[in-house]
């Protein structure tokens, strides 16, 4: 897989920590292997909203990579109930279900972008890129020690 | 079945699996289904409700499905292994999700249920109403084949037009 530069947390030049949430097994590693190659770090994963909410409480992700088509409670939901109590967390739906329809409610209910599957890396990266503004820093190819 | 039903499918299986396999797909026969529906392989099933209903099958033969998975994984899976299956789930849902927005574009409003496997040797026999085209995309892995079943549920596109109207 293509590496990025890294993306790093401004406040102490720490990897981005995530959240992976997804139904598919599959999907998730896919995830996972492109967070590495963004130069982050997978907090925690969950297959469905409401685990996703218990691992939010208990990891406290930079950033939510969350799918919408889930068993259990659906994307949305748990993406609004996890804004609910934490107004500053970046969520971010992953879902090939990227209709008008999902967008705006997603959007509505607290999410701050959607990428659409099938999951173009240089596509998410710069959306987690603008997803973190200034609390993201990439990192340069001294710094990163490249 | 109408074939503007059927197009948005197509589109999203050709994009999907040449995206994904990195090469290019060919759609190859087209068939409609009057007999129960016989698993060629791997199969995953997606149930749609709503403005149109149905189920579409994503369905591959076992070394093809090995074949693709493992191209996904990055490393040689053994057909044993549960991420064969889930990826036939994911380009499944990915297929129906991306067919799902062109549809929803022109007006229609669905539920895509989360995938399930298919285990028996033959599904539903197709009705009158529900008919199933089998589409065959050749890729650079082997034949993936795509089993259509949709219709229009006329109550609900019925209570749109009152509401419209």
């Amino acid at each position: 897989m293509e590496q990025f530069s890294p993306v790093k947390r401004s406040k102490d030049g720490q990897p981005v920590r995530y959240l992976i949430v997804d139904d598919s097994v599959f999907a998730r590693k896919n995830l996972a292997r492109m967070i590495e190659s963004f130069g982050g770090q997978v907090a925690a994963e969950a297959g469905d909203g409401l685990t996703a909410i218990s691992e939010f409480d208990r990891t406290h992700p930079d950033i939510v990579l969350m799918d919408i088509t889930m068993p259990q409670m659906e994307g949305i939901e748990a993406a609004e109930r996890i804004v609910q109590a934490h107004p500053e967390a970046r969520i971010v739906m992953v879902s090939s279900v990227g209709y008008q329809e999902n967008i705006v409610a997603a959007l509505q209910r607290g999410a701050r972008h959607f990428v659409q599957k099938p999951v173009k890396p240089e596509v998410l990266y710069e959306v987690i890129k603008y997803v973190l503004g200034e609390d993201g820093a990439v990192a340069t190819a001294a710094a990163a020690g490249v | 079945m109408k074939m503007e039903l059927i197009q948005p499918f197509i589109n999203a299986a050709d994009a999907v699996l040449s995206q994904g396999l990195q090469g290019s797909t060919k759609v190859g026969n087209l068939t409609m289904e009057e007999d129960a529906y016989r698993r060629k392989g791997v199969a995953g099933m997606i149930a749609l409700t709503g403005d149109i209903e149905g189920r579409i099958i994503l369905d591959l033969e076992p070394p093809t499905a090995v074949r693709v998975a493992s191209h996904y994984a990055g490393a040689d899976l053994p057909e044993s292994d549960s991420l064969v299956k889930e990826t036939i789930f994911e380009l499944a849902n990915q297929v129906v999700g991306n067919a799902v927005c062109a549809l929803n574009d022109q007006g229609f409003h669905f539920r895509v249920h989360p995938p399930l496997l298919l285990t028996s040797q033959e599904g539903d026999k197709t009705s009158e109403d529900t008919e199933a085209l089998m589409i065959c995309f050749e890729t650079p892995m082997g034949n993936v084949f795509m089993n259509v079943a949709l219709r229009y549920n006329r109550k609900r596109l019925a209570d749109h037009a009152a509401m419209g109207a």
